[in-house]
């Protein structure tokens, strides 16, 4: 094994992400469609922290995470109570039901 | 093999594995579940890292707060007296060969990139630093942080009230 | 008081009115109370514009404050090199008075409104216009460069518009706000023009920088003659907005709107804006520009006047006296009396608006009757509009003891120095015909108005004194006519503050060849402040034409007035026999020259036959062509026809059934379904990175 570093990091990040958008595109409840989306987020958070220590970019980068983290919160916050209000429109929260869009 | 090496990949293993079991398992709750080891997993990886304060925030807000939240949001729109907590799956072999082909791209994409590589200073303890940008440097975006977490506390309530019949 | 705190009381002032004036508009129509946020905000300017006349006059006399930024900065275009476009403004003498004297007339209209609007259907609304004009006007005032000054122009002149037609039901209302916004435009190309010649040849629109230039003998087109041409350019916008001839036929029109607004925008300020920008730009003014001034100021006071003399109409008399003592401002400036010319801006804006918020008064209690021949004995009903009238008209008719006296005075003896220095004597000759004309027609209303027998008694019964917020400011603007304001010695203005140290003739920058020779300066370059401009031969003839001025002026007042008593009040003679007598006079003036028939016989119906002309053109010739060519295209198309349905045809209808078997198949992709899409993105993003081949 090598020494870890930066690559180790980015790896683990890409297989979060990848992860992420699998689950973001085969799961059918709503719910868990938003656990991929955290997933992913948590990707590009361990990436900015990563290039932190590794790359130049100093205390901002933990910086830019914070706020990733803010904003993940006040996404989570939003998304569910867009779900509920589905769940109560179309009496599921399986994504793949609701295709409005189509017509 | 150093000391750090294996803490490293014990997180490694950790985040991967646990992840893994969230976008495979059928049960939204061990998903759940699950999803708490990811995000501990991580908060390791921070510490590794040198961000101290984003692993405690990544705790309390990810781990309190979202993972509640996302439970909640389980419980609420599942009928727990049916026992129906299963989730279908679509797209099952589209999505493993397009994940595996963008995993495949992004991780040779990390690993042979030339980076930059000039480590920046990280000070021992960074709750005094990120502080101090905070209300310094990046005064702006923390207020405006603030407005939208309160735009978005007012949002959420509005969309799931009940429509008053 | 500090410079920058100057400044920013200044800039106060100017945007106060504007932030009235949205916050009326705006929230105007859910709270009906709040026209008195708009009178607190101007009320408030007001006492702003007073610390600032105070402080600025008394610390700070001789010296200019200039704040600008840049604006824009445009980067080396192709010829001209790097562009700077400022904003500023500049607070003189001059500015601090204007902003004093603005502000107290809005304020006292915004007061005299309360009452005579109450019940208007948009009462709101009219006082948020009256907002938006005082800031516009407020800008014109303070701006210290060309491009913001005619910016504000074009905002006092919408307001003039929006307040004209703010009775818009009417047709003459709405048509009269059209013809006022329209001939201003004429007036406003020349001045856009001028302004843009002098911004290609200085690349800047500041007034400072563009004297400093001239001054240097940096001229447009190194041309006198451009010069002179800008100056008469620049000079048209005044003829528009000051409503000079032969532009001057829209501001009798614009009567049509309410009287409050006639007082403050079309006898104080907005039009007194035309002569603002003429003492702005009067330094690049040469010989020749100042003779054509002149000229059409002395025309346009005799034509006003002369009109004034026959008209029936309360406010029409009001409109065209307005029109004639504009016309005596322009004048004064053309012969070099800047001062004077000046000094009569203010005099005139105190005592017109008080004639014109007597005659609101005077409608108002009349039910909206404004024919002088229905009234008649209205002194006993409203006594204290009477004194106040009177009072500005002895002021416009140049009494002693009052502030008309004082600058027409100066006017005439301008003139008449003027004649004798130059030989153009029919100026002063006009001069004072207008003078005894002003006398005569401004008592003629008094004594229709006021005195005698009422003709109308059922409305004479009903007329009442007009409420203490009517009144007051009425009382106000009389007080203001009174000499004392201006100077201790109530027969010659020098020795006032007013004229010896307040406002100064500044240096003229353009070339010697092209300046009139009594305009000299007598002390050559130097700081344009403070200096004495004039050599001392116009200084000694300036002398010697005052007193020949004062009592010429005061015998024909006396006399104006004496006839008009003669006719009108003792009916010694009479004066229809007289009028029947010289009928086509009589009728010339009654109908206004004719002008307006004139301009609807030559410029309207000019456009309307060129039009006609266009159109037999476009039907004879350009039909006939496009007949022929139609021909000659049908003849084409049939044989292209051929080709089109089988060649071209068959190649469409198969790219269709292509595009439709294509449809048919990509349909099934747009599923509706979210996460199909994301497979798509995520595929997407995959070709993209193989694409760009980062590793």
């Amino acid at each position: 094994m090598l020494q870890v570093g930066l690559a180790h990091f980015l790896v683990v990040s890409a297989i979060l992400f990848s992860l992420g958008i699998y689950g973001i595109i085969t799961r059918k409840n709503a719910v868990m469609v938003l656990m991929g989306l955290e997933l992913i987020l948590n990707a590009a958070n361990i990436n900015f922290v990563a290039f932190s220590k590794y790359g130049n970019l100093g205390i901002n980068g933990q910086i830019v995470a914070l706020f990733v983290i803010i904003l993940a919160a006040a996404e989570a916050a939003i998304a569910l109570a867009i779900v509920l209000n589905v769940y109560k429109t179309f009496a599921n929260v399986n994504v793949d039901e609701i295709n409005n869009l189509k017509d | 093999m150093t000391f750090y090496d294996i803490i490293f990949y014990l997180f490694a293993i950790i985040t991967v594995a646990s992840a893994f079991i969230v976008v495979t398992t059928r049960n939204i709750i061990y998903s759940g579940f699950s999803l708490l080891f990811t995000f501990f997993g991580v908060a390791g990886i921070y510490v590794l890292l040198g961000a101290d304060f984003l692993a405690i925030v990544q705790i309390m807000v990810y781990v309190g707060g979202i993972l509640i939240l996302l439970l909640f949001g389980v419980m609420l729109t599942n009928k727990i007296t049916n026992v129906d907590i299963r989730t279908g799956t679509v797209h099952l072999l589209p999505a493993a060969i397009g994940v595996g082909i963008l995993f495949g791209a992004l991780t040779s994409v990390m690993v042979y990139t030339e980076w930059k590589s000039e480590p920046g200073e990280i000070p021992l303890t960074t709750t005094f630093s990120i502080g101090k940008e905070l209300l310094t440097n990046y005064v702006l975006i923390f207020e405006l942080l603030g407005i939208l977490l309160l735009i978005a506390l007012i949002g959420a309530a509005s969309i799931a009230r009940r429509e008053k019949e | 008081m500090t410079e920058s705190l100057f400044t920013i009381l200044s800039i106060i002032i100017l945007f106060l009115p504007l932030l009235g004036f949205a916050v009326v508009l705006l929230l105007g129509k859910r709270l009906p109370k709040l026209y008195l946020f708009e009178i607190a905000v101007i009320s408030i300017t007001f006492l702003l514009s007073v610390i600032v006349m105070y402080f600025k006059l008394a610390y700070s006399i001789d010296r200019d404050i200039i704040a600008s930024f840049n604006w824009i900065t445009i980067g080396a275009a192709p010829l001209s090199g790097v562009l700077n476009i400022e904003l500023g403004i500049k607070i003189d003498n001059v500015t601090v008075i204007m902003l004093f004297v603005v502000n107290l007339i809005s304020m006292l209209v915004h007061i005299f409104s309360i009452e005579y609007m109450r019940g208007d259907i948009r009462y709101n609304r009219y006082f948020a216009y009256l907002g938006l004009f005082t800031f516009s006007m407020l800008g014109i005032v303070v701006t210290h460069n060309l491009l913001m000054m005619y910016i504000y122009w074009e905002l006092v002149g919408l307001s003039s518009y929006l307040l004209i037609g703010h009775w818009f039901e009417k047709k003459s209302a709405a048509d009269a706000a059209k013809k006022a916004f329209i001939v201003n435009r004429i007036g406003d190309i020349g001045m856009f023009i001028g302004i843009l010649i002098l911004f290609t040849q200085y690349k800047t629109f500041t007034f400072d920088k563009i004297f400093y230039q001239i001054s240097q003998g940096n001229i447009p087109f190194n041309s006198e003659a451009w010069l002179t041409a800008t100056g008469i350019l620049i000079f048209m916008g005044a003829v528009g907005k000051s409503a000079q001839f032969p532009l001057h036929v829209w501001l009798p029109d614009a009567m049509e709107g309410p009287t409050p607004v006639s007082a403050l925008i079309h006898a104080a300020t907005m039009v007194a804006a035309g002569v603002f920008l003429v003492t702005r730009v009067f330094v690049m003014l040469t010989a020749d520009a100042m003779l054509v001034i002149a000229v059409v100021g002395a025309f346009t006071s005799l034509v006003a006047a002369t009109i004034a003399l026959t008209q029936n109409d309360i406010k029409k008399v009001l409109a065209y006296s307005t029109v004639s003592q504009l016309g005596y401002m322009i004048m004064s400036l053309g012969v070099g009396a800047y001062v004077f010319a000046f000094f009569h801006l203010v005099t005139h804006a105190f005592f017109k608006a008080c004639l014109f918020l007597g005659s609101g008064s005077v409608i108002h209690a009349m039910h909206h009757e404004q024919d002088i021949r229905n009234m008649g004995g209205l002194r006993k009903k409203l006594p204290l509009t009477y004194a106040t009238f009177l009072m500005s008209t002895i002021a416009i008719s140049g009494i002693p003891l009052t502030s008309g006296f004082l600058s027409k005075d100066g006017i005439l003896a301008g003139t008449l120095a003027f004649g004798k220095l130059t030989g153009h004597w029919l100026i002063p000759i006009i001069g004072f015909t207008v003078a005894a004309m002003t006398a005569f027609y401004m008592f003629r209303l008094v004594i229709l108005t006021f005195h005698g027998k009422p003709r109308d008694h059922h409305k004479y019964d009903h007329a009442h004194e007009s409420s203490w917020v009517m009144v007051a400011p009425l009382v106000v603007l009389a007080a203001l006519s009174i000499f004392i304001w201006y100077t201790p010695n109530p027969l010659s203005p020098d020795a006032g503050w007013f004229m010896s140290s307040w406002v100064k003739t500044p240096v003229t920058v353009v070339p010697e060849n092209t300046r009139f020779e009594f305009m000299q300066s007598a002390v050559q370059g130097g700081e344009s402040h403070g200096e004495i401009v004039h050599s001392p031969l116009y200084t000694e003839t300036m002398h010697w034409a005052h007193y020949p001025a004062m009592i010429m002026s005061i015998v024909l007042a006396g006399f104006g007035i004496l006839l008009a008593f003669t006719l009108y009040q003792w009916k010694k003679i009479n004066a229809d026999k007289i009028a029947d007598r010289i009928k086509p006079l009589y009728n010339f003036s009654l109908n206004k020259w004719y002008l307006d028939e004139a301009y609807d016989a030559t410029a309207i119906s000019g456009t309307i036959s060129l039009a006609k002309i266009l159109s037999w053109f476009d039907n004879k010739i350009v039909d006939g062509a496009v007949n022929g060519s139609a021909w000659l295209g049908r003849f084409v198309s049939k044989i292209s026809g051929l080709f089109d349905t089988y060649v071209i045809d068959g190649f469409v209808n198969f790219t269709a059934f292509f595009s439709g078997f294509i449809g048919f198949a990509l349909r099934k992709i747009h599923t509706g379904k979210v996460q199909t899409y994301l497979v798509f993105v995520v595929f997407a993003v995959i070709i993209l990175l193989l694409f760009f081949k980062p590793f």
